[in-house]
């Protein structure tokens, strides 16, 4: 397995469902990445700030509100706003296929639904995390399309 | 791309020859198969024999009193002696998105195809009391529920809803109070007087604390306008169920079936003994508390854990305040399937998944009945994947015969079993709660949170080795296209429900709505009951937004340990 790495795991937005955040952020860690789980209802900025003071360069955002449309975009404008342009940014939860462009425009570098295994997560990281450019502030169109 | 036949049939003749190796016995002179695995156990982790006889009731210490009969102590059986012979469980699809027209127009449409009583589903923001127009409502205004700010929404999705006719069911739980008394007004005004509404609110915190997430104010406070409800119904609104205490969420976040039952049934003493200490006599209000479960896919542990649970529930009520009135220790129940179960992948498998849970539910007696759609892992459900779950229910009802006898599991060697040990074990885990100082007090540690988040890993360990499969995620997997069509919701509603609330707070007497807006803050900081004040502020176009802050000034807020 690769380097460790330190990723943040948020739940932005209203939403409670926390199971698969915390399922997510244990099976990271015992792989063993540093993790750190921000707990329910964050906004965007106290997310974005987590990830700087955390100094992570992976951020994970789990959503199974329905939201996600608004809250991803707006995070990774957050993070380009404080210049945390090689911040890796991926998602999770129920997301309709057809939302799915979109966020991978604004940054997003995978999406991940109900039933994708921990294996699949963690070669995203060790994969993403090898590659240049395809932070939520750099120019690399790049996005996960699975393995 | 779909596999052609020749694969299926291919995967078929492979899935019949069995794993375990085959050896002919020498004495037997015939095959002996050996097991596919060397542990079996329910999905909750209860080892379970190959088969179970008299023997194995005698060592869970069976006895035929433990169960009764339908009817009578300790209800294991069920509560009603006619079970469903008098009246089916009442199927109650939870629904609400978009706007309150549109969720009326819902609504309409599923008591016209049968159904018969409503539960709604709110939004986030109104589940957390926030109006459609704060900041914190952003992308969030009618997507997991209908928006309901004001007592004007409230109008709106009970519009032409005889609401002396037909019970309504609300999923909200800190602003409980509020709607609720949003609720009453609007009955008031068709003419249903609120000793005459029928219904149901969650208004169940502890559970939020530990599994679901919509807590606001810190729990004394949040007990205090439990218990205030409690108080202010069983004066006023006799028929109202003043709480439903809920496994469901529990389970959806990793509880195990045992842990479900325990959780729920400790959450529910803690209030018991907030009313208590409130002054409040057990038979003014026990008999209208209401329970919520979850029905996941073990079929046989699932139908015990509902008898079980009855049965633990008489007992802890009896032996600990001895009621006189008998529905005090009654565990009257709503079931919704597990969510959880459902796969993005097939999606169509989910009807199966649904049946199945659906029938363990009606064979541990539910009172009423949700059914998932099999569209719900990818999103919302469509109106036609929400007609398919209801039509489950009713072939359930009226075809299968599971409904024509009461306890139809009841005497099998292996449900009672069951039924006693999830009894037992669920009895030993209240134990420790209260040894660890009640439901609240363990909350405050994370104790349950951690419990569950241990018992939801270990599930996905089982899955990620394939100790447990699962049809379509780790088995019986195949190349799909992906075209199963989600609901789309209207995105003007989140503008919409703002440019409502500002016409709202133009129209109003704002000197009258900023003195009710004064009183509840004055009273939050006393002991008066919040009712009555609550009631006067919605009829006179208060917010529930502004109402929760009157609160909050006093109350604070609270942040629950994660358990992680």
């Amino acid at each position: 397995m690769g380097a460790m790495i330190r990723v943040v795991v948020a739940k932005p937005g209203l939403d409670g469902h926390d199971r698969g955040a915390k399922v997510v952020a244990r099976a990271l860690r015992d792989a063993g990445h540093e993790v750190i789980y921000t707990g329910l209802r964050r906004t965007a900025s106290q997310i974005v700030e987590t990830v700087r003071d955390e100094d992570a360069s992976f951020l994970g955002l789990s959503s199974l509100s329905g939201a996600h449309s608004h809250l991803f975009p707006k995070v990774c404008e957050e993070l380009r706003k404080l210049g945390l342009n090689d911040v890796i940014v991926f998602g999770g939860g129920i997301i309709p296929k057809t939302d799915r462009q979109a966020l991978f425009s604004c940054g997003i570098k995978a999406i991940f639904g109900p039933g994708t295994s921990t294996a699949e997560i963690l070669s995203f990281i060790e994969i993403a995390s090898e590659k240049d450019g395809i932070g939520v502030g750099e120019s690399s169109d790049w996005y996960w399309q699975g393995v | 791309m779909f596999m052609d036949l020749a694969d299926i049939t291919t995967e078929l003749i492979n899935s019949n020859t069995p794993s375990g190796s085959v050896e002919e016995s020498p004495t037997l002179g015939h095959y002996m198969v050996a097991p596919r695995k060397d542990e079996w156990k329910t999905l909750g982790g209860l080892d379970i024999p190959l088969q179970s006889d008299e023997n194995t009731l005698s060592e869970v210490g069976y006895a035929r009193s433990n169960v009764g009969d339908a009817g009578s102590k300790p209800y294991t059986r069920g509560i009603h002696a006619t079970m469903y012979r008098s009246r089916l469980w009442t199927m109650r699809q939870y629904a609400g998105f978009s706007s309150a027209k549109a969720t009326n127009e819902r609504f309409k449409l599923l008591l016209e195809r049968g159904q018969k009583g409503l539960s709604v589903a709110f939004d986030l923001p109104t589940q957390l009391g926030l109006d459609a127009d704060d900041e914190l409502s952003l992308g969030e205004v009618g997507k997991v529920g209908v928006s309901i700010s004001s007592i004007d929404d409230m109008r709106l999705l009970l519009d032409g809803i005889p609401l002396d006719q037909v019970s309504t069911s609300m999923t909200i739980n800190s602003p409980a109070i509020i709607l609720l008394a949003m609720y009453v007004a609007v009955a008031e005004e068709q003419g249903v007087s609120a000793d005459k509404v029928i219904g149901t609110i969650q208004n169940d915190i502890l559970k939020e604390y530990i599994a679901r997430g919509t807590y606001v104010f810190p729990p004394k406070q949040s007990m205090r306008l439990i218990t205030d409800v409690f108080e202010y119904c069983a004066e006023n609104i006799p028929l109202w169920n003043t709480i439903s205490i809920s496994g469901y969420h529990i389970r959806e976040a990793g509880s195990t079936a045992v842990q479900e039952i325990a959780f729920t049934l400790a959450n529910a003493l803690a209030y018991v003994e907030a009313a208590i200490d409130v002054g409040l006599d057990i038979d003014t209000f026990a008999p209208r508390l209401s329970f919520f479960f979850n029905c996941h896919n073990d079929f046989f542990e699932e139908a015990s854990k509902f008898r079980a649970a009855r049965r633990l529930w008489h007992d802890l009520i009896s032996q600990r305040y001895q009621p006189k009135n008998p529905k005090s220790a009654m565990l009257r129940f709503h079931t919704q399937v597990a969510g959880v179960s459902l796969t993005a992948q097939q999606p169509l498998n989910n009807i199966a998944r649904v049946t199945i849970q659906a029938l363990a539910a009606v064979c541990g007696g539910t009172q009423s009945l949700h059914t998932n759609s099999y569209d719900e892992a990818l999103g919302l459900p469509t109106e036609e994947s929400a007609t398919v779950a209801l039509r489950t229910q009713q072939i359930i009802a009226e075809e299968s015969g599971v409904a024509d006898i009461a306890d139809p599991l009841g005497g099998s060697y292996h449900v009672e079993a069951l039924t006693e040990r999830i009894y037992q074990e669920a009895l030993l885990q209240i134990q420790e709660i209260e040894r660890l100082g009640g439901a609240m007090a363990a909350i405050e540690q994370g104790w349950q949170q951690r419990e569950i988040h241990n018992a939801a890993f270990k599930h996905l360990s089982d899955v990620e080795s394939g100790d447990r499969k699962i049809v379509g995620v780790n088995h019986g997997i195949m190349d799909e296209e992906d075209d199963t069509e989600v609901l789309k919701l209207d995105p003007t509603v989140g503008e919409m429900q703002c440019l409502r609330l500002k016409e709202l707070r133009e129209n109003r007497d704002e000197v009258k709505s900023q003195l009710c807006i004064d009183a509840i803050g004055l009273a939050s900081a006393g002991t008066d009951n919040l009712f009555p004040l609550i009631l006067e502020a919605v009829k006179s176009n208060c917010t529930l937004g502004e109402i929760m802050n009157a609160m909050r000034s006093e109350f604070g807020e609270w942040m629950a340990p994660s358990g992680f």
